[in-house]
């Protein structure tokens, strides 16, 4: 049972929950309360967030409110600048611009969001694998990511487009989810290095915790914040890849829309209707902006300032290095 | 005060006191609100004096001497006065700091393998210091013949050639040399050295303890020594000054305070220490708690929640410094010893030792250590290990530049119950051997038996087995927790790996918190609700759940501070008495391993070149470097340590890719250097077995002889 | 080190070679380039088909006609188009004005990016910090054929309305017809060149300023720094020589990864200016539906990424001694 070995033990024991008690306050809750005020103390990161909220929003629901749909033509109307009918005005052959740019807007963005949660769920699996493992699992998987990255994603979608024009759009999201896990997955692979060496996975190892267990229990768990920041992040890199494509006619196919197509139909006409380019241009910008602000906010909020808390572990290294392990490996050799 | 210094006639330096700090106040925000680092804190300096300041982590100790060089961060808050050679630093601008900076007061930092800029060369960093304030009076070429000169001073060997190298290519003892020569380049008249040793090795740290006694005489300026080792200022300063939570609480000429600490602080301190020249086991004071956060000082002595003697007095008042004895009156600066405690009378009382005060005692040994060793079961042995990997230079583009021989054929075992103690330098191979023991798998030469079960016999279900009976304890407790699992689970793990039934870890979990001293609701807290000892603790639990018969120990308190580490080492004492375990206890400070091993093992480059009880070894060595290590540690006393000799290597462990010939210690060795041309063959050619000197004593030289050191 | 650098180069030589391989696979099963003769109306004779089916060895198993197209490649014939035009002659002149674009655009955007990246983590949380930071931010969230388009109307609306209607910024194609001395061709050329070349600046000034300031405010705090200033540098001064210095380390490795953005942003720039580079034709070769030319296309990249990956190894072992034995 439990029995304190000595007086003094107890005496510590009894402080110091003492203190931890006080300290519980704002601890009990835990991470998750700090983290909410660090992100809500950063304005722009809100406000992002709020802009991506209400993008959804609006473009999950237009189709309640918009007197037009996005594939209804209005013969009477074309190239007509915004008005009380037509709010975003129309283009050539009479297509509602508000109704376009929302049901656009849906596309790129469940593109974006399903892509980015796809390709960071690629990433980590590879990354933690090649990390922990090592090998020639290590070895082959970063010779694909190298491969990967030296094709820039935006070609090889290009090259496959014709493959799946007029399939659905979900094997779009699959290939641009493909082609944009590298560079995610060397920072995940970089992470699972450190935390190999970490003593506690150390502990898990010598404790007889079989691999992919470690992986699952304490690896990748205690990469969570980088994965929801990269994750965040790559939403706006996977709307960019999507528009880009579509841009060119690689993407989301006619009669559907994305943001890109719009702008692209838009970009000849920049000058004489310039609604038709800036609407989906601003919508594109400011999503990707928002997505991109929230994404910082989240990574000063969850990573306790990756520059702060990096130099305290520096320090806190430091202060035990040369009491203890061996110096860095370059220096090995220093005096011979 | 402002008036003209006088000079001294001896070193045409200003005499009198260099440096004064008045009232000093720095505070920081932070996260939580604002950190009062330093708080109130007045010292002086005299002109060729060494003043100590010593402290644990977060006592205010570096960042008033950052204060005093004008680099704290832009967003700290200084108030108060430092006054350097009669005149105001606070308050001068950069540009005006930057022409005191270097010439007249210089700092050697903490951490060598960083102060350095990668990018340029060592001598050119040197040559740096002295161009930037001969304002073009130098030419290139002078001051790069000055920096060899310098460098050569501070004992690089081949100084001109080395200049010219980077600072990666240097070894952490060479790099602190260095900074050292950059320290010394313009012959200031202060120096300020923080924590200058903390990350060196104990060889180099009394090397470059060397250095800067060196650096003193020849510049004849005042030192600064700031310092969590009480043992590092002992010899080396003149008057001392204790530091906790932002305020000096003690200070005093050096002799005085260790002979009779009048702060409870600083008595714990001197008590938690284990002394490498005990001559039998000394009780340990742990001081309960951890140090305040200084964001939101409660009223009151700051130490009084850690001190056995607070009464409710205490708790009201912050006590000022209080005079105990008055000091010499005609010296440049005051060296009353006073203290910031209002119970300083309970501490004159003749029984007042830190044992008495903290009420700590001897912890009675197990049962088991009266049966003979012959007698008990062998837990651990280990026999001619070898574990050799291939090395590869360069941070990014990697290749391979020769064979290490980490572990390079070493034998020792461990019964029933004993602690057997490995230590030796960074780079010695003494973690690897660990780690080749914890893998369980076949090494490359050798075997490893736990048990009397031969690992690289076993299959893939006998070795799961055997982990339940050789658990590990990490060094640091930051990282030796998943700072996302409670510590209930952290506690379970191991037993849920070993399948375990869930009613017993239930019943199990709050039983092993109670065996370490924690308490049961402790369970549903994360690691990073806990203190430093309390993490060693929780990972002390984890070890113990599986009932292991033997635990590997690496480093298990060096990551913590002095005070906290008693408390960790008297409950390894407590627990090895009550549950019969034997340990592995793998450290660099040899007195921790005085305090707590039976055996000992001293390794160099990969080899074991002196094993024996624990008495026998600290007492008689016979190994040379045994007898350096020794000798380089430094003790907590003044009177001793002043009087002590001391053996100090030569040069930097050698790298283990190209051991030297025969005896690998040969090129550092003292006894080797005295030596005949003769002799000397024998051990270039002949590496020395290892041979029983006595009993439980085995020795690997060929000139072993008896020295006593400690 | 040297050694090192040519092993580094085998690998990468490789890499080229796979990749390739690999577009020309994907391409070839993604294309049917025999559509337009099929769906031509009235539909072509089967005859001609079997014939431009032969001629295009589509007949052959893909690793083959791979082989077949490497075998040209290595003597220097990067094989035909679909409608039988020689690729060889097309790609230099191709290439050259992608190369144009490229190198200047990467220049004169590393050496701003440094700079506004250093500025702003000298001066963090100053005006000129969050200025730098929005501008930053808005770009990269911001496509490049937006950016482009936004650029060439904006030229266009420049040479209208503020120069009277001459025509200084030319944002159709990469060079005018001009007769006349070097002045003339080089004043064309610079009319053609610049609107194209801020597109491509914009997005990597945003993109080297933002690694830059974060590396420089890595290097702010770091030990060498206080060495530098206790020895008696002022802050400035050690700031641009130990600081600076250090910082531009981590740059080298960027600057492969930047290459890849670059390649990305020079397609859409082409295409948007009228620029008959590689880009334009990649996404004509697409369109068209042709193997050889995307192969070709393929292949410059891959080497532009390479030689850059490598002459970013180069960069690493000039810029830290560490690296370098």
């Amino acid at each position: 049972m439990a029995t304190p070995l000595n007086e003094a033990d107890l005496a510590d024991s009894a402080v110091t929950a003492a203190d931890a008690r006080s300290e519980k306050s704002d601890k009990s809750s835990g991470r998750g309360k700090l983290v909410a005020r660090r992100f809500f103390r950063n304005r722009l990161a809100v406000a992002g967030l709020i802009v991506i909220v209400l993008f959804y929003l609006l473009a999950f629901t237009y189709s309640w409110y918009s007197p037009w749909a996005y594939d209804e033509l209005d013969p009477a109307a074309t190239l007509m600048p915004p008005d009380g009918t037509h709010w975003f005005g129309t283009n050539q052959i009479g297509g509602d611009m508000f109704a376009q740019a929302m049901r656009g807007l849906q596309k790129s963005l469940t593109i974006g969001l399903l892509a980015a949660l796809f390709s960071t769920g690629v990433a980590s699996i590879v990354g933690a694998a090649a990390g922990y493992l090592g090998g020639w699992t290590d070895r082959i998987s970063m010779w694909i990511v190298d491969l990967l990255l030296i094709l820039p994603p935006f070609l090889i979608i290009s090259i496959l487009s014709p493959a799946f024009r007029g399939k659905t759009w979900l094997i779009l999201v699959g290939l641009i989810a493909l082609f944009q896990w590298m560079i995610t997955a060397r920072i995940v692979r970089g992470m699972t290095l450190t935390l190999r060496e970490r003593e506690f996975v150390k502990a898990a190892r010598f404790m007889g915790q079989p691999a992919w267990r470690i992986i699952a229990k304490h690896i990748v768990p205690n990469m969570a914040s980088l994965l929801i920041i990269d994750a965040t992040i790559n939403v706006g890199v996977a709307i960019i890849t999507e528009t880009s494509l579509s841009f060119f006619g690689f993407g989301v196919q006619a009669p559907d829309v994305s943001l890109g197509t719009l702008i692209s139909a838009g970009s000849d006409a920049v000058r004489t209707f310039p609604w038709l380019f800036y609407i989906p241009a601003g919508f594109l910008v400011v999503t990707v902006l928002a997505v991109n602000f929230a994404g910082d906010g989240l990574r000063d909020a969850l990573d306790p300032s990756s520059s702060r808390s990096r130099r305290k572990e520096r320090k806190r290294i430091k202060e035990n290095a040369g009491k203890t392990k061996s110096p860095a490996p370059e220096t090995v050799g220093a005096q011979a | 005060m402002s008036a003209a210094p006088e000079l001294s006639a001896e070193t045409g330096k200003p005499t009198g006191t260099v440096l004064e700090v008045s009232d000093l106040d720095v505070s920081f925000p932070s996260e939580s609100g604002r950190v009062h680092a330093v708080r109130g804190l007045s010292y002086q300096v005299a002109a060729g004096e060494v003043l100590g300041i010593v402290g644990e982590s977060g006592s205010g100790k570096s960042v008033s001497s950052l204060a005093v060089m004008g680099l704290l961060p832009p967003q700290a808050r200084v108030s108060g006065s430092i006054r350097f050679q009669g005149s105001e630093l606070i308050g001068k601008s950069d540009t005006d700091l930057s022409k005191i900076r270097g010439k007249k007061i210089s700092m050697v930092f903490q951490d060598p393998l960083s102060a350095l800029t990668p990018v340029y060369t060592v001598g050119a960093q040197i040559a740096e210091a002295l161009r930037v304030h001969a304002k073009g009076s130098m030419s290139k070429q002078e001051a790069n013949k000055r920096a060899v000169e310098l460098l050569d001073l501070v004992g690089i060997p081949n100084a001109a050639q080395r200049a010219k190298a980077f600072p990666h290519e240097f070894s952490g003892g060479m790099r602190q040399r260095a900074v050292i020569a950059i320290a010394i380049a313009n012959d200031p008249d202060l120096i300020i050295a923080d924590e200058p040793t903390t990350a060196l090795d104990v060889t180099v740290q009394a090397q470059v303890l060397e250095v800067l006694k060196t650096a003193q005489e020849v510049t004849g300026a005042g030192i600064v020594i700031i310092t969590h080792d009480l043992g590092v200022v002992a010899g080396f300063a003149d008057r001392l000054m204790v530091m906790y939570a932002g305020r000096a609480v003690e200070q005093g000429p050096v002799e005085t305070i260790y002979a009779q600490p009048r702060m409870p602080y600083t008595l714990g301190l001197l008590g938690s220490i284990p002394r490498v020249d005990a001559q039998e086991k000394q009780p340990l004071v742990p001081i309960e708690g951890q140090p305040p956060s200084l964001v939101d000082l409660p009223p009151g002595c700051p130490f009084s929640p850690r001190c056995p003697l607070a009464i409710d007095a205490c708790r009201e008042a912050e006590p000022e410094l209080l005079t105990i004895a008055p000091g010499n009156p005609h010296a440049p600066v005051d060296t009353t010893h006073r203290a910031a405690c209002i119970r300083t009378e309970e501490l004159a009382r003749p029984d007042a030792g830190a044992a008495e005060v903290y009420g700590a005692e001897v912890i009675e040994e197990a049962p088991v250590a009266s049966v003979p060793r012959a007698e008990r079961t062998t837990v651990l042995d280990v026999r001619e290990l070898e574990k050799h990997y291939s090395v590869t230079k360069g941070a990014v583009l990697k290749r391979k530049v020769g064979d290490v021989r980490a572990v390079d054929g070493i034998s020792f075992d461990i019964v029933e119950g004993e602690t057997l103690g490995l230590v030796g330098e960074s780079g010695c191979g003494k973690s690897t051997t660990l780690m080749e023991i914890l893998e369980l798998a076949a090494p490359s030469a050798g075997s490893v038996a736990v048990l009397g079960k031969n690992v690289a016999k076993l299959g893939g279900k006998d070795r799961k087995a055997i982990r339940r009976d050789l658990q590990v304890v990490f060094q640091d407790p930051m990282a030796a927790l998943d700072p996302r699992l409670p510590i209930g689970d952290v506690i379970a793990e191991p037993m849920v790996v070993h399948g375990y039934g869930k009613a017993h870890i239930e019943q199990r979990v709050p039983e092993l918190l109670g065996l370490v001293g924690l308490r049961a609701e402790h369970a549903e807290r994360y690691p990073a609700e806990f203190s430093g000892g309390q993490r060693q603790r929780v990972g002390i639990a984890r070890a113990l759940a599986l009932e292991p018969k033997l635990i590997v120990l690496d480093e298990p308190v060096s990551a913590l501070d002095v005070s906290i580490q008693a408390g960790v080492i008297n409950l390894l004492d407590e627990l090895k008495a009550k549950l019969g375990l034997s340990y592995l206890f793998v450290a660099h400070d040899l007195s921790v391993v005085r305090h707590i091993a039976d055996r000992v093992a001293v390794m160099y480059l990969g080899k074991i070149v002196e094993i024996g009880d624990v008495r026998t070894v600290f007492e008689i060595p016979q190994h040379p470097y045994t007898q350096a290590l020794l000798s380089a540690i430094p003790i907590p006393d003044p009177a001793r340590e002043r009087e002590r000799g001391r053996i100090i290597l030569t040069g930097d462990l050698p790298s283990p890719a190209n051991p030297p010939s025969g005896c690998r210690f040969r090129t550092r060795c003292f006894v080797f250097a005295q030596l005949s041309e003769k002799d000397k063959q024998k051990c270039i050619d002949v590496e020395p077995p290892r041979e029983s000197r006595a009993e439980d004593h085995d020795v690997a030289c060929h000139y072993a002889k008896t020295r006593e050191v400690v | 080190m040297i050694g090192f650098l040519i092993r580094r180069l085998v690998n990468y030589i490789a890499l080229c070679l796979v990749a390739t391989f690999a577009a020309f696979s994907l391409a070839s099963l993604a294309f049917s380039p025999l559509d337009a003769l099929k769906l031509r109306n009235p539909p072509a004779p089967q005859a001609t088909i079997d014939a431009k089916s032969a001629e295009l060895y589509l007949n052959q198993p893909i690793p083959q006609r791979f082989f077949t197209w490497l075998g040209g490649v290595l003597q220097g014939n990067f094989g035909r188009t679909i409608a039988d035009q020689p690729i060889t002659d097309e790609l230099f002149r191709r290439a050259g004005v992608s190369l144009r674009l490229f190198l200047l655009g990467i220049t004169i955007g590393i050496i701003i990016g440094v700079l506004v990246g250093v500025l702003s983590a000298i001066r963090q949380y100053k005006i000129s910090d969050y200025v730098a930071t929005t501008f930053s931010f808005v770009v990269l969230s911001t496509p490049v054929f937006v950016i482009a388009t936004i650029l060439k109307a904006g030229a266009q609306s420049v040479n209208d309305n503020l120069l009277g209607g001459y025509q200084f910024f030319i944002v159709q194609g990469e060079s005018g017809t001009v007769d006349g001395g070097f002045g003339d061709v080089l004043l064309d050329r610079l009319q053609h060149i610049i609107v194209p070349t801020l597109a491509i600046v914009l997005t990597q000034v945003a993109y080297y300023s933002r690694y830059q300031r974060s590396a420089m405010l890595d290097v702010l705090g770091s030990d060498f720094l206080r060495t530098a200033q206790a020895k008696g540098l002022t802050r400035r001064r050690a700031l641009f020589k130990h600081g600076l210095r250090t910082a531009l380390i981590p740059m080298a490795t960027l600057f492969a990864f930047g290459f890849g953005l670059l390649i990305t942003g020079g397609i859409f720039t082409e295409k948007i200016f009228g620029w008959y580079g590689m880009g334009d034709w990649l996404v004509t070769g697409i369109q068209k539906q042709d193997t050889n030319i995307v192969a070709t296309v393929t292949l410059f990249i891959a080497v532009c990424v390479l030689l850059a990956g490598w002459l970013a190894d180069v960069l690493y072992a000039v810029l830290d001694p560490r690296v370098r034995i």
